[in-house]
């Protein structure tokens, strides 16, 4: 039955079977079938499988959005000094046009373009003569202003049908120009989700930028794979490495640099933070280069400590692991003492995650260090190892709608493999959970606890008012529906235009913030007095 | 801020550099709101709607709601017919809107779906319920801007169901243009006030400023009802605010029904709102009350009031057309010189009306439909301004070359509460002279040294 849930509405007779059944039976008959499989009541005591990475029921108001966003949007968008051409007609440029917030900051050489929006906008005659050649004059004219480093295409729905060889296009200009200029087949038609932009982002990023340049690194020294830096949790997590003495080559691709991305093959380890989005850079970078990856995750104040830690025991090194203990210490304890305050108002509220393809699974590390419980958490577009862990990857079926999303052919590169690890101790530090695994989502939501993937707006009603969360972290197409039922929303793709809440300094700021929203005075005014109260009242008094 | 951004202008033919328009779907998303009980509909892959949901969010702190085909490869080569059918099944079982208003996205204008075409089998085949409607507009986005797609639906909700059956003949049509719900509403209280029978669609008030009472409403209670959109066609005429945004809907009623038609500017700045409350005494035969006299004269009042501090300034201003073109009306009326002037959208009108315009008040003004925000900025950095006029993304310009800055247009992402007042009518007109009034003072009072720093301005 019903562990959490039940305990948060003890006095209701109540089963959550029920509330899903309910749920299911609004639904068309096929639809029904298909959503089914979608929602999990969570049951540790059996391995449990979801459906996960297929395609969207059409008309039924979805929170995902396409394979361009989760390619120009979500990856190689945040890299600073690229000039990021989007080849298609304006919307789909304008809308990621800084609406994410990946920040950055300039480097020495000045380049940095995260303030301008790059479009080929094209027009009718574009669509019906092809628009290759207004692209070509495009990456030309880019180039005759900026002189940049590097430049992106990113491809939209009609340049796919109306057959634009934008690779073509990237080769020829990249020979003309002299720089790179790499090409993104990221049509929002393609895959189900943002998901297959994250996988197409990453092949190329890594087949024409990354280990370009073999120069040395000192000191310990890791990338962070899949830290976007919004609201500026990369700096912050950089801040709490730094700390202990280990230094970040590069981030993929939060403040993201194409010159530091050259060299990232350098580092000493991967720290996968979103897994959905990097796993496969950090699979193809340890096959090449050798580099193995570590799943960390910076939310929340244990969860930091925990992520340490396994550096610690990568690095094996005594002196890093005192230096790492001490500032763990010293971090938690600031840290504990700034939350305490916060712990008091917050301890046994419940809330619902719904976030992209791992900030719902992250997120409950921290609320738990806020004595909050999580009781419904879903994705809208991770993959069956996201939620059940990466055990079942052999077990994972392509289906027709992903198919075409291309597999690299990834060989040890002959001379610059370079083995971090002996096989032996790699094979071991991988069963203690520290190197190469992710365990999923769905093994840290107890008992009675909803997993529900691609949750549709009616889902998430229904949810609501069934379960009566305190609050409800998603996005910003549903923070205002959910605050119309007079339920706090806490943006977690963009933080409400605030943060960093990563690391130790984040949990604080998340604390501080979950507290102003769910204890704010404003939630009390929803009802208008004459309306709280009976009317017959007013009615005796004017008699 | 900006810092890639070069003085000197290289003329670009090929790459648009921030833009000052996006696509259609999302005006037509945003027209659809403003039908009760309507579900937009975005015909495409799901990331349009997605974004389309989330940038209007964004500007209204409200909820958006729409739905999506989800197009796959798989459609995307076949066709979406089938994504259609199913979707409006589960839409009328799950969500029950009285309406669904189809649109279409850069995706399935290539393919070439045939929308009429599959509406029609889904009604054969009771896949749309007995009392239902779907309408469709098809709104390619590699043509004109979002302000095309507002048009473009908005022409729909005429083409679907005006009649001419002799409902009310001293009812007018108003199609306010793409505006705001606050602008909308103090539009339906002017009309009002004169005591005119009245038709405004679209109509986003209380859909997109609906209160917080602790229940959240899929349709909320505005929005043109669709026996309204019916009598549109027995109108006595329509008044079509804005020529970019409403003159489509108001020939279409034209050319179905005869209802003739008065295309206006938007009613923004004294004397656009003059010439609306003109033609409205032109068209009905009917006084303003006293209260409206008044109104206009406040605005002159403070207009006078304020001359010295507006008188001469350079201004800069962007946005979309219709709003840009009463803008600049007004500022001229202000004594100010409006020297840069730019739409996104495309459209050889907009450049000839801005320059009759400003013309014997600026001498050589920059001004340029189908523009950009990238050449705004080095049209400023070659000629300074003294004010900055236009939507959010103004804000970089502001902050890079110092400039005071009036948010104003679609969209406002970076300030809460401003859709719940009017830039138009008299009061609109009382709104802006305050807020650009302000932006000028606040700086003067930034930069004045302690012994310059006035009590009394």
């Amino acid at each position: 039955m019903t562990a959490v849930i039940e305990e948060k509405r003890r006095d209701i007779d109540f089963d959550i079977e029920d509330v899903v059944e309910n749920i299911i039976r609004v639904y068309p008959t096929k639809v029904a079938k298909k959503r089914r499989k979608h929602i999990v009541v969570r049951d540790p005591s059996e391995p449990q499988e979801i459906e996960a990475n297929v395609r969207t029921v059409p008309g039924i108001i979805t929170q995902r959005g396409c394979c361009f966003a989760g390619c120009k949007g979500v990856v190689i968008g945040p890299i600073v000094d690229m000039i990021h051409i989007v080849h298609g007609p304006i919307g789909c440029s304008y809308y990621s046009w800084m609406t994410r917030r990946n920040q950055g900051v300039p480097r020495e050489d000045g380049h940095y373009y995260l303030e301008y929006c790059f479009s080929t906008d094209m027009q009718e005659d574009n669509i019906i003569f092809g628009g290759e050649k207004k692209l070509r004059a495009a990456i030309r004219e880019a180039y005759e202003i900026f002189k940049p480093k590097a430049i992106s295409i990113h491809a939209t729905c009609p340049v796919g049908l109306i057959g634009d060889d934008i690779h073509t296009v990237a080769k020829e200009m990249s020979k003309e120009l002299g720089i790179d200029i790499v090409a993104f087949s990221c049509e929002g038609y393609r895959g189900v989700s943002q998901s297959a932009g994250h996988h197409i982002a990453n092949n190329g990023l890594f087949e024409h930028i990354v280990g370009k340049d073999d120069i040395e690194l000192d000191g310990y020294t890791v990338n962070c794979l899949g830290e976007y830096n919004i609201g500026g949790d990369a700096w912050e997590i950089e801040r709490i490495l730094d700390r202990c003495g280990i230094k970040v080559a590069s981030t993929f691709s939060g403040n993201g640099s194409y010159t530091e991305y050259r060299r990232a093959h350098m580092a000493n380890v991967n720290l996968v933070q979103c897994h959905r989005s990097i796993n496969y850079m950090a699979e193809m970078m340890e096959t090449k280069f050798g580099i193995p990856w570590i799943k960390v995750n910076f939310i929340g104040v244990k969860a930091t400590s925990k992520s340490l830690r396994k550096l610690a025991a990568f690095f094996e090194d005594d002196a890093l692991t005192e230096q790492i203990e001490k500032v763990i210490e010293e971090e938690e304890r600031a840290a504990e003492e700034a939350i305490a305050p916060y712990r008091e108002r917050l301890e046994g509220k419940t809330a619902f995650l719904f976030v992209g393809g791992s900030r719902a699974h992250h997120y409950q590390d921290l609320f738990r260090d806020l004595g909050m419980k999580t009781i419904v958490a879903g994705y809208e577009f991770a993959h069956r190892d996201d939620y059940e862990g990466r055990d079942v990857l052999p077990y994972i079926k392509v289906d027709a709608d992903s198919r075409n999303i291309p597999e690299l052919d990834v060989e040890p590169d002959p001379e610059r493999f370079k083995p971090r690890k002996d096989p032996e101790k790699l094979k071991k530090l991988k069963e203690m959970g520290i190197v190469d695994t992710y365990e999923g989502m769905m093994k840290d939501m107890g008992s009675g606890t909803l997993v529900v993937d691609d949750i549709s707006h009616f889902e998430l009603e229904y949810l609501m008012k069934e379960l009566k969360p305190d609050i409800v972290c998603s996005g910003i197409k549903d923070k205002y529906v959910i605050q119309k039922m007079g339920v706090p929303s806490k943006q977690l793709h963009n933080y409400d235009y605030s943060g960093p809440f990563a690391g130790y300094k984040g949990a604080v700021n998340f604390a501080k913030e979950i507290d102003m929203l769910i204890n704010n005075p404003s939630w009390s005014f929803a009802k208008a007095p004459w309306e709280a109260s009976p009317l017959i009242k007013g009615a005796l008094i004017i008699e | 801020m900006l810092n890639m951004t070069p003085k000197e202008i290289f003329e670009r033919k090929a790459l648009r550099i921030n833009p000052a328009k996006t696509c259609q779907p999302i005006g037509a998303l945003y027209a659809s709101l403003g039908i009760h009980n309507c579900l937009p509909h975005s015909h495409g892959s799901q990331g349009c709607c997605a974004y389309h949901r989330s940038h209007l969010t964004r500007h209204y702190k409200e909820p958006i709601m729409a739905s999506t085909s989800s197009f796959t490869e798989g459609s995307s080569v076949f066709g979406g017919g089938a994504n259609l059918r199913q979707a409006l099944k589960t839409i009328f079982q799950v969500y029950d809107p009285e309406i669904v208003a189809v649109h279409t996205t850069c995706l399935s204008e290539t393919i070439g779906d045939d929308l009429p075409s599959l509406i029609k089998k889904a009604r054969e085949d009771g896949i749309i319920p007995e009392g239902k409607f779907v309408i469709h507009t098809n709104t390619p986005s590699y043509v004109g801007s979002h302000v095309t797609g507002f048009s473009n639906m908005t022409a729909a909700m005429v083409k679907y169901f005006a009649k001419k059956n002799g409902a009310s003949k001293d009812t007018i049509n108003v199609v306010p243009g793409y505006v705001e719900p606050s602008d909308m509403r103090e539009i339906k209280r002017l009309v009002g006030q004169m005591g005119i029978k009245y038709i405004l669609f679209p109509d986003t008030s209380d859909v997109l400023d609906s209160p917080q009472r602790a229940r959240f409403s899929m349709y909320p209670k505005g929005g043109v009802k669709i026996e309204d959109l019916k009598d549109t066609g027995s109108s006595k005429i329509t008044l079509s605010l804005g020529k970019f945004a409403s003159e489509g809907a108001a020939t279409l009623l034209d050319q179905m029904c005869e209802v003739p038609y008065k295309v206006l500017d938007l009613p923004i700045g004294i004397a656009a709102t003059d010439r609306f409350i003109e033609a409205l005494i032109e068209v009905t035969g009917k006084e303003p009350p006293e209260s409206i006299t008044d109104e206009r004269g406040r605005v002159v009042d403070i207009m006078t009031d304020m001359l010295q501090y507006f008188h001469g300034k350079k201004v800069a201003v962007f946005g979309d057309p219709d709003q840009v073109i009463s803008m600049t009306e007004f500022l001229v009326h202000l004594g100010m010189k409006p020297v840069h002037i730019v739409t996104g959208t495309p459209g050889k009108y907009f450049e000839r009306r801005i320059k009759e315009i400003v013309k014997g008040v600026v001498d050589n003004p920059n001004v340029k439909a189908f523009g950009d925000l990238f050449l705004l900025h080095q049209w400023i950095k070659n000629e300074p301004v003294d004010l900055l006029i236009g939507n959010t993304y103004g804000k970089y310009i502001a902050r890079a070359e110092d400039i005071p800055f009036v948010r104003f247009g679609f969209p406002i992402l970076d300030r809460i509460g401003h859709s719940y007042f009017p830039t138009v009518g008299y009061r609109g007109a009382m709104r802006l002279l305050e807020k650009m009034l302000d932006a000028l003072l606040d700086r003067q009072d930034r930069d004045a040294p302690d012994s310059k720093f006035e009590l009394v301005m």
